[in-house]
């Protein structure tokens, strides 16, 4: 491999991967280090692997693939609000975990529409609870990222290829073979990988919507022995099984990542002319209508059941609100000083399979991380007093595999269009940065910058287990309202989570759109 | 001279508040929110005890475990009795040093380490304009039809899903599974935590879940709402107590004694029942605040010893899985 070629350091990448493992690593360290003798995995832990495995796979596999027609409709077609219509399809993925339940309740649910509406042709009643609630609820939550990541990749294909097809007169088929097809083999596989390791580490929703102990995940089961058992050394253990899955997932997932295709073009937006028959026309209307329905009807019910709570909020939610706020910001900060070196070195790596190191703090279990991490700042510091920065660092490492996994394509897209003759031209380091990668990389970048933010605000991250009393985060204020029989408030107070996550993410995704070459 | 004044006077302050004690508590997370019963204890107590009560919170037993010896805390309180075996075995605690004769608690309690200031009873609470008949007892609870649907909280995640597991093993002793598996069709889903459960509830989507007896009093003094009851079973309920105790490593002693005395005292205790929307656990039922002795609770009482539990709790918690995995 020519390093010479490449404009970029890879330096910083590797630090940045080592920081992540160190982080990890020590996390685990500090646990193993408190382990008193453990009892090893029982028959029921087993069982709760093999459901884990087979509902992410499922998952995971209901999520990217209607996502295919959903993100191709949305790639060729300009609807009414569509800059709107796409940002809110971002929201159900951001959406704390209980929210988004009774959102999806209110819909699915034994009163849900749905079912009001199947009473009133005369049709049974259909429950959601079971494997396939499960199913639903990570689809809901997943479907959308998938659709990003596939969307984001049709819009990288350069509008000369379709202008010669026009020209050239090409039906559908062979622009799906020729065009299409190569690009879905290189995005599907990470955005089906890294469902599956969310899907992976779930746990509140599977246990709800399974309907009981069937559905116990991995993370249940960390949970247990850590809360209940107190058995570090199981925790420990069931810690690293989850990682070695979800690790093996991803490195399978990865590996087969074909070789990119050079493609080169003049960064304009595509006019798509082979797609203007009428059946083509209403095939995506139905996709968009379909995705738009099943996505946006349970948030609509979260903000109807929030309006009225909104009033009942004591004033201390929106002192919470701008806690969240600021440790949004800091966790999308240290998110992008992570994932832009890791990305420019990982575009630089022939096989996709070192991107598994950006899963390391997904699949570890922030429950893990965080009992990891204060067992190691203990002896120094009050963790209370950190809550907040490790609340944000956590937060970040989550979102890290989810910013690489958005920003890789583009990079090496970059790296394969400009690499060369920027290198050629001498144009190396900070000046090849700013010129020619940040001004390309800019959409990805602002898209991953708004998810970070959203996904910090909506989490709860591992602020729970050593809160300062005096400093709450938004979600952890919500979860006291919930724990306090202020049912009303915490929909109201789910509400403004809900704002405030849209709110942010928009602002970043609309700085990274901001330079629509027209 | 105004300057003067008003600089002496800064020190003096500034003094004072460098001589005043602080006490640190432990305790659950819904217990200092706005909401929870943190605030009103903080603020009286420190009307009496010439100190500053700090609070600290978190989940308290992994935390009492990982921090070991080297713990801040002077006082913990909120260990349920399910914890107390666990948390005894850490030699982290002292004796509380109260009358246990003082109590008034529906059992007996002879515990010196562990103090409890609140109690409540497992129950499945209905609205009652929106279900006809109520099941009477527990065994009318597993006859129900079909179509009624419970929810519950996980045992392995949830201090009330442990109790109602150890509440069908005191009814029920070998029966459980049976017991289980009559009441698999009923029970719409399991989740996590209380919250989860609750909010079902109350949103309709089920129309029994599993709370405690002193649910409807929120409803009722609150939200002067009146339909949510208790289902009372002449089987009996499950004891649920929450507990407070002293550090021995503290290094205030004699204020962590005085706010385990202001614990038992009849301030504290009148507090209770409507900041933390429990049953006080010194305080006769005639003293309670208006209303609360018209709440409906059941005259006989189950109750595990930590020990009892201890030997219970592991075979407990896999007969209700293996019979609700089926």
């Amino acid at each position: 491999m020519a390093r010479s070629a490449q404009p970029v350091s890879a330096t910083p990448g590797i630090v940045a991967a080592t920081f992540i493992v160190a982080a990890v690593l020590a996390a685990f360290l500090a646990i193993g280090s408190r382990v008193e003798g453990t009892t090893g995995l029982r028959a029921a832990e087993w069982q709760a692997v093999r459901f884990t495995v087979a509902q992410a796979f499922f998952s995971a596999l209901i999520s990217v693939v209607p996502a295919v027609p959903v993100a191709r409709a949305l790639a060729r077609r300009r609807v009414p609000g569509h800059a709107l219509l796409v940002t809110l399809l971002g929201a159900p993925f951001i959406l704390p975990v209980i929210v988004a339940v009774l959102g999806l309740l209110a819909i699915f649910g034994r009163n849900g529409w749905l079912n009001v509406g199947l009473g009133a042709v005369g049709l049974p009643e259909v429950s959601i609870y079971g494997a396939h609630g499960v199913v639903l609820a990570h689809v809901f939550f997943n479907m959308p990222l998938a659709t990003r990541l596939i969307l984001q990749g049709w819009q990288a294909i350069p509008a000369e290829q379709f202008r010669l097809i026009a020209q050239l007169g090409l039906p559908p088929s062979v622009v799906f073979r020729t065009v299409e097809w190569p690009m879905l083999r290189q995005v599907v596989p990470g955005a089906f990988a890294l469902i599956f390791v969310i899907c992976l580490t779930s746990f509140a929703v599977a246990l709800t919507l399974g309907g009981g102990p069937r559905a116990t995940t991995i993370e249940l089961a960390i949970f247990q022995a850590f809360r209940f058992d107190f058995d570090l050394g199981r925790a420990a253990v069931l810690s690293l099984l989850q990682l070695a899955v979800a690790g093996g997932a991803a490195l399978i997932a990865l590996w087969v990542l074909p070789p990119l295709v050079v493609q080169r073009g003049q960064d304009r937006l595509p006019q798509r002319w082979d797609a203007r028959g009428v059946g083509l026309r209403v095939l995506d209307a139905a996709w968009i209508a379909f995705a738009a329905g099943f996505l946006l009807l349970p948030l609509a019910s979260v903000v109807i059941a929030g309006l009225g709570g909104l009033m009942d909020m004591p004033s201390v939610v929106w002192r919470s609100a701008w806690t969240s706020v600021w440790v949004a910001a800091l966790s999308t900060g240290l998110l992008v000083a992570l994932a832009l070196p890791l990305t420019a070195w990982l575009a630089q790596v022939r096989h996709g399979g070192m991107e598994s190191v950006t899963l390391l703090g997904l699949a570890a279990s922030p429950l893990m991380l965080g009992t990891g991490w204060f067992i190691l700042i203990f002896p120094f510091v009050n963790p209370a007093s950190l809550a907040l920065p490790i609340t944000a660092s956590v937060n970040a490492l989550m979102a890290l595999p989810f910013a690489v996994r958005i920003l890789l394509p583009p990079m090496r897209q970059v790296m394969t269009d400009y690499g060369r003759l920027s290198a050629g031209l001498g144009l190396r380091g900070w000046p090849f940065w700013r010129i020619v990668l940040l001004p390309r990389l800019r959409p990805p970048l602002g898209f991953a910058a708004g998810l970070a933010a959203a996904l910090s605000v909506g989490d709860l991250g591992v602020v729970a287990l050593f809160a300062d009393p005096d400093v709450a985060t938004l979600p952890l204020q919500m979860y006291r309202l919930l724990g306090s029989y202020r049912t009303d408030a915490a929909a109201g107070a789910a509400l403004l989570l809900l704002a405030l996550a849209l709110g942010m993410f928009w602002i970043c995704d609309r700085w990274g759109r901001h330079r629509d070459p027209g | 001279m105004k300057y003067t004044l008003t600089l002496a006077a800064t020190l003096a302050a500034s003094t004072a508040l460098a001589d005043t004690p602080v006490l640190t508590v432990y305790a659950g997370d819904y217990f200092t929110s706005e909401w929870g019963p943190g605030p009103i204890i903080e603020t009286e107590f420190e009307k009496v005890c010439d100190c500053d009560l700090e609070w600290s919170t978190g989940d308290l037993l992994p935390r009492l475990l990982l921090e070991g010896t080297r713990t801040k805390a002077d006082v913990v309180i909120g260990l349920t009795s399910d914890v107390t075996a666990r948390a005894r075995a850490t030699e982290l605690f002292a004796p509380h040093g109260q009358d246990n004769s003082a109590l008034t608690l529906p059992i007996d309690w002879t515990d010196d380490t562990f103090l409890p200031f609140n109690y409540g009873h497992t129950a499945f609470i209905y609205n009652e304009t929106l279900m006809d008949a109520p099941p009477a007892s527990f065994d009318d609870l597993l006859a129900l039809p079909d179509d009624v649907k419970i929810v519950i909280q996980d045992p392995r995640t949830s201090i009330s899903g442990l109790a109602l597991v150890l509440w069908v093993q005191a009814v029920y002793g070998d029966r459980s599974a049976e017991v289980w598996e009559a009441l698999s069709d009923n029970i719409l889903t399991v989740t996590k935590d209380w919250s989860a459960s609750y909010g079902l509830f109350t949103d309709g989507e089920a129309d029994m879940v599993l709370s405690y007896t002193t649910s409807p009093a929120y409803h009722m003094f609150a939200e002067e709402d009146f339909t949510k009851k208790a289902a009372i079973f002449p089987e009996g309920h499950y004891f649920m107590v929450e507990t407070v105790a002293k550090i021995a490593g503290t290094d205030q002693p004699e204020l962590a004694d005085r706010f385990l005395a202001y614990v038992m005292s009849r301030d504290f205790q009148t507090i209770i029942p409507t900041a933390n929307w429990s049953l006080p656990s010194a305080l006769p039922q005639a003293d309670w605040p208006e209303g609360w002795s018209e709440l409906p609770l059941p005259e006989k009482v189950l109750f595990y010893s930590e020990t009892e539990a201890a030997d219970l709790q592991a075979s407990a918690i896999e007969t209700w899985r293996a019979a609700l995995s089926q």
